[in-house]
């Protein structure tokens, strides 16, 4: 699992290569996440409605190696938006991947776009 | 700029380090510090709680990044091998050097290893670090019987830390008695008696001879030939300072080791200081933080400034940390240090012994030992320390005042000089300016600001006195608001709710809170939602715990469990049939729980519709297992078999259980009903429970088991089937209404001013004038109970949400399983 952990790298916007359509926008729960795959890595994508914007991160929970990531609840801390896991809810910012309330190494994030309906989630290779 | 080396990165070397930081910047000193260990220093005081975690995240004191910020050059993994006193300079195994201009010593101590034949066997460990308890946790999974050798404070933690790993535990003690150093024959009698309780075998005037085993220990021989066969010991012996280097480096030590000391904490070199569990001072080595602190802070002084702050000698005093054993010893324990009197009070049925040392002339408290009840420690020490006057009676201190006046030590009479906190030397009146001062709003707050209870955490139960009679005597309530997002408390905004009709979370947000709402207040308000309204929780899901939105418990590597109820645990061989077949046909782990019913274990959240569609097919309704809501109503065969049965505990269980089903509560409720007072229900271990009496029902409440254990209290005697059920309508509908979020019944009653009086005003003399309000609310509760599984599995649009990914039907590939005595269960690696 550790080796899985290092799958996930973060990706910056101006560096995609590839826009993977993960999904029509009504797949994804209001003010939720939902898990995508893409080859081998699991993806959670968030549509933060209350917002207006969407993020993803990686789906696998570096506290403890929970592929969850997507089933915790969202909500901010003071400006920042965050995830919360549903294991032992450590919180990870959701714009920098930042644990907000431990010292759990940080989520590799992804640039999310939505065009036409459809959600696309940006990756490297 | 001055160059500070540290030796030694354990609890007192951060200490150091945090406290020369506040007082000094990056520019001004330079520090540079060596730690064998690899990771950055952790609280040792509360190891064992590694045991549970199995992370040293939240032992960690501070992480890399604190040393990071603070220009704090923190070389781990790093063991230093000479000091070169001459060139000032310090060397390590790995060939890396320090130059120094103060140089401080902070090498802490090691297990002492008594000289026994065999103790190099495998099997054989001491307890100290992180990396001990791994070893022991891995080794323990092997094996089945352990022993501890000695029986003071840490062993037995040690030995507690065994039982709890699911072993048998022997703890092997050379001296006629257990804490010999803190305890007299009494007290240690009464907590060999508590321990052996827990199922610690406890073996005293033992000296231990050869350990025995070929490769791996398997059996300890003592001195006069008895013999006890382990597979597993853990020495816990009294510690040996670690001053090899400082004796390398030609420093004085002591005869029993130690480095020496002044009141400074300089050793024989002006240069080098040491501090905590390495240091002698004054021909005493301190084997507990708090006096490590105080020197850390005398060092810190000495470098930054006064110069003239000196290190006096620092209390003794402990309490026992284990779960649900009290003991404490304080000040002069045996009252052997001057002439005295001692008051001593035992209960032996009650399995209390305390003893105070009262001065000759009955005016100061010298000392004393709790054993069972310690609730009095803080307040004693405090009389103690403070040379506080006593009340006339001294013996009220620890029987408390019987009529009449309080028996003094109340918070409010202790002097502003008063050291409540003796790890961050906190005292009493920087708590309170800081509450008046900084207009400190909880408890979070006060111990950020003052560092009050951030050590050792004894004196935590006082900080939160002082701070609420602060508040108090400012004239203000505490206010528990829910989170950064609603400025209202669970009360306020279930009538805000409930008034204003609100029946949406983010409207609730609008209107009457801010930001975008988290993981602590999106479930709260779900579950006032689901209290007021009853409507279906899934149709909040997105703000409810994931247990909540897959009406399912979500375990290790992600699969979720399925719990039906069975009401009143009655279940036909014909239902128990389906479970079985239910269980065969998706592979799933089956187990009987605590509550009386079956949990089947391990599937897929794709699976999870199916199988309860099965489950309902076969009169099945969800046992909300993962609610905060009416778990089970345990009970007892009653009088349909049971040859004592007064009265039929299963129809009555089964009745009250169907009757609350699907309530949701700021907590889980549970209930049980007994045939009559030999209680084979358990039922005043619940939050309501019944027992049967020759004239009607005994009504309980405001019990729990779990990690607070509390017994529950008597509300109704004798009152017949009809008033218990109203009663308990006012009770739990009282309950919904006014408790904080995850407050259980007993917690809830713990802080209710006026407590059971109060409550019985309330439920049964309907003091409020709520009563028929209570019931009718609770009335339109039970009429619109739905089983929620039965409503999703025939929503063909709330079904298509239970997979793993949105876009594809696989399930979660990185779920595995393995086989445990034929049954599945998940593998998970973890870090
Ligand atoms: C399955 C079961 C253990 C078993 O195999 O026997 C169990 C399993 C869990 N218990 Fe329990 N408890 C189970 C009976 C109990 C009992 C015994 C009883 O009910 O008679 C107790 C002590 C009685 C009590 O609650 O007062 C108990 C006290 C707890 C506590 C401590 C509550 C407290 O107030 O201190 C927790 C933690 C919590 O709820 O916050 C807890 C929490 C849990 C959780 C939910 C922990 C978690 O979040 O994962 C476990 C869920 C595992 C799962 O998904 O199945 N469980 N738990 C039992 C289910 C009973 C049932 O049929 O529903
Ligand atoms: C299980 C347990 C429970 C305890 N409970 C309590 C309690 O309830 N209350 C209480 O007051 N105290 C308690 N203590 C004692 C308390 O933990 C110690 O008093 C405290 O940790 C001492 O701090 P220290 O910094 O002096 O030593 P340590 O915390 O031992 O730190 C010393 C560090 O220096 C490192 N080191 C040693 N030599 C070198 C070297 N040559 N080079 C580099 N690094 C080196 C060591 O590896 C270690 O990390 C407990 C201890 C244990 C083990
Ligand atoms: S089932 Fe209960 S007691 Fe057992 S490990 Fe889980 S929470 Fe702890
Ligand atoms: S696994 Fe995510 S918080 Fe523990």
């Amino acid at each position: 699992m550790i080796d899985t952990l290092e799958l996930y790298k973060t990706v910056e916007y101006s560096k995609v290569k590839i826009w993977f359509q993960a999904g029509h926008v009504e797949n994804f729960p209001i003010n939720g996440g939902a898990c995508i795959s893409y080859g081998s890595l699991q993806i959670a994508v968030y549509n933060f409605a209350r917002r207006n914007e969407w993020y993803a991160t990686q789906n696998l929970c570096p506290h403890k190696m929970q592929m969850i990531l997507s089933r915790g609840m969202i909500g901010s801390e003071g400006e920042t938006p965050k995830v919360a896991c549903p294991y032992h809810k450590k919180t990870f910012s959701l714009k920098t991947g930042e644990n907000l309330n431990g010292t759990e190494c940080n989520l590799a994030t992804y640039p999310v776009k939505v065009e036409n309906g459809y959600v696309y989630v940006g990756f490297e290779e | 700029m001055k160059k500070v080396v540290v030796i030694g990165n354990g609890m007192v070397g951060y200490k150091f380090c945090e406290k020369l930081r506040e007082k000094a910047t990056p520019s001004e000193i330079e520090i540079t510090v060596f730690g064998e260990e690899h990771i950055p220093a952790y609280d040792r005081v509360h190891l064992s709680e590694y045991f549970a975690e199995k992370s040293a995240d939240s032992l960690v004191m501070a992480g890399m990044d604190w040393y990071k910020a603070n220009e704090i050059d923190l070389r781990i993994g790093e063991l230093v091998t000479s000091i070169d006193r001459q060139a000032k300079i310090v060397r390590t195994m790995h060939g890396q050097e320090a130059s120094y201009d103060i140089l401080v010593i902070a090498t802490g101590s090691s297990a002492m290893i008594p000289p026994i034949q065999g103790v190099d066997k495998s099997g054989v460990f001491v307890y100290r670090t992180i990396e001990d308890l791994e070893n022991i946790i891995s080794y323990g999974a092997r094996i089945k019987k352990a022993s501890v050798l000695g029986g003071g404070l840490l062993g037995l933690e040690a030995a507690k830390a065994l039982i709890d790993m699911g072993l048998e535990a022997d703890v092997i003690e050379f001296a006629p008695r257990l804490m010999p150093r803190q305890l007299d024959d009494q007290g240690a009698q009464m907590l060999s008696e508590k321990l052996q309780a827990l199922g610690i075998g406890i073996h005293l005037s033992k000296s231990t001879s050869v350990i025995k085993g070929n490769g791996k220990i398997d059996a300890l021989e003592f001195s006069d030939g008895s013999i006890l066969e382990t597979d597993m010991l853990v020495i816990s012996c009294g510690i040996v300072p670690r001053d090899e280097l400082g004796r390398k480096a030609g420093l004085e030590v002591g005869p029993r080791g130690g480095l020496v000391v002044n009141d400074q904490m300089q050793t024989s070199d002006p240069d080098i200081y040491a501090i905590g569990e390495v240091a002698l001072h004054n021909n005493q080595i301190y084997g507990l933080v708090a006096p490590g602190y105080n020197m850390a802070e005398v060092v810190v002084n000495q470098l930054t400034g006064d110069g003239v702050s000196k290190f006096a000698g620092n209390d003794m005093s402990t309490k026992l940390k284990l779960i649900g054993i009290d003991v404490a010893s304080f000040g002069d324990a045996f009252g052997e240090r001057t002439a005295c009197l001692p008051i001593i009070y035992e209960n032996k049925s009650g399995g209390c012994y305390k003893r105070i040392n009262i001065s000759s002339d009955g005016k100061k408290l010298l000392g004393g030992i709790l054993v069972g009840d310690t609730s009095d420690y803080n307040m004693l020490c405090q009389v103690m320390q403070n040379g506080m006057a006593l009340p006339p009676q001294a013996e009220d201190l620890i029987l408390g005042s019987r009529g009449g006046d309080s028996p003094g030590g109340a918070i409010a009479d202790l002097p502003d000089e008063a050291q409540i906190c003796s790890c961050e030397n906190v005292a009493k009146g920087a708590i309170v300016n800081a509450v008046k001062e900084q207009g400190l709003e909880d408890l979070g707050q006060v111990r950020a600001c003052t560092k009050a209870g951030t050590g050792c955490g004894a004196c935590s139960p006082m900080v939160a006195d002082i701070f609420n009679e602060t508040l108090k005597s400012m004239g203000k309530t505490v206010r528990k608001v829910l989170c950064e997002h609603f400025d209202y408390t669970r009360q306020e905004l279930f009538d805000l709710i409930k008034v204003n009709g609100v029946k949406e979370y983010d409207e609730l947000l609008d209107r009457f809170g801010n930001g975008d709402g988290c993981e602590t207040c999106k479930p709260a308000v779900a579950s006032m939602f689901a209290s007021i309204w009853n409507d279906l929780i899934t149709k909040q899901e997105v703000i409810q715990d994931t247990n909540d939105k897959f009406l399912a418990n979500i375990q290790k590597g992600g699969s979720y469990s399925v719990i039906p109820r069975v009401p009143g645990g009655e279940i036909t061989p014909e239902k128990l049939v389906v479970l079985g077949q239910v269980a065969k046909k998706y592979d799933l782990y089956v187990k009987i729980t605590g509550g009386q019913r079956i949990d089947l274990l391990g599937a897929g959240i794709e699976q999870l519709p199916a199988i309860w569609e099965e489950l309902i097919e076969a009169g099945f309704e969800s046992g909300h297992a993962y609610g905060k809501a009416l778990r089970t109503v345990k009970s007892c065969v009653g009088s349909a078999w049971c040859r004592y049965g007064l009265h039929d505990s299963v129809s009555f269980a089964i009745e009250v259980e169907n009757r609350y089903k699907g309530l949701r509560a700021p907590h889980k409720i549970k209930g049980a009903v007994s045939g009559c007072r030999r209680e084979c229900a358990e039922a005043q271990s619940k939050d309501f429970g019944i027992i049967a009496t020759e004239k009607g029902w005994n009504l309980y409440v405001c019990g729990n088991g779990g990690a607070n254990p509390q017994h529950a209290k008597l509300l109704a005697t004798d009152i017949d089937s009809e008033s218990c059920i109203r009663y308990l309508d006012r009770f739990l509908m009282f309950y919904i209404k006014t408790a904080e979020p995850l407050n259980r019944t007993s917690t809830w009653l713990n802080k209710m001013e006026g407590g059971l009086d109060y409550l019985r005003d309330v439920v049964i003399n309907d003091s409020l004038g709520i009563g028929k309000q209570l019931e009718e609310e609770m009335e339109l509760m039970v009429n619109t109970y739905k089983c929620e599984w039965k409503e999703v599995v025939n929503d063909p649009v709330h079904r298509s949400k239970f997979r793993h990914f949105i876009n594809s039907d696989m399930p979660d590939p990185s779920q595995k399983f393995g086989l445990l005595r034929g049954q599945k269960i998940p593998v998970t690696e973890q870090k």
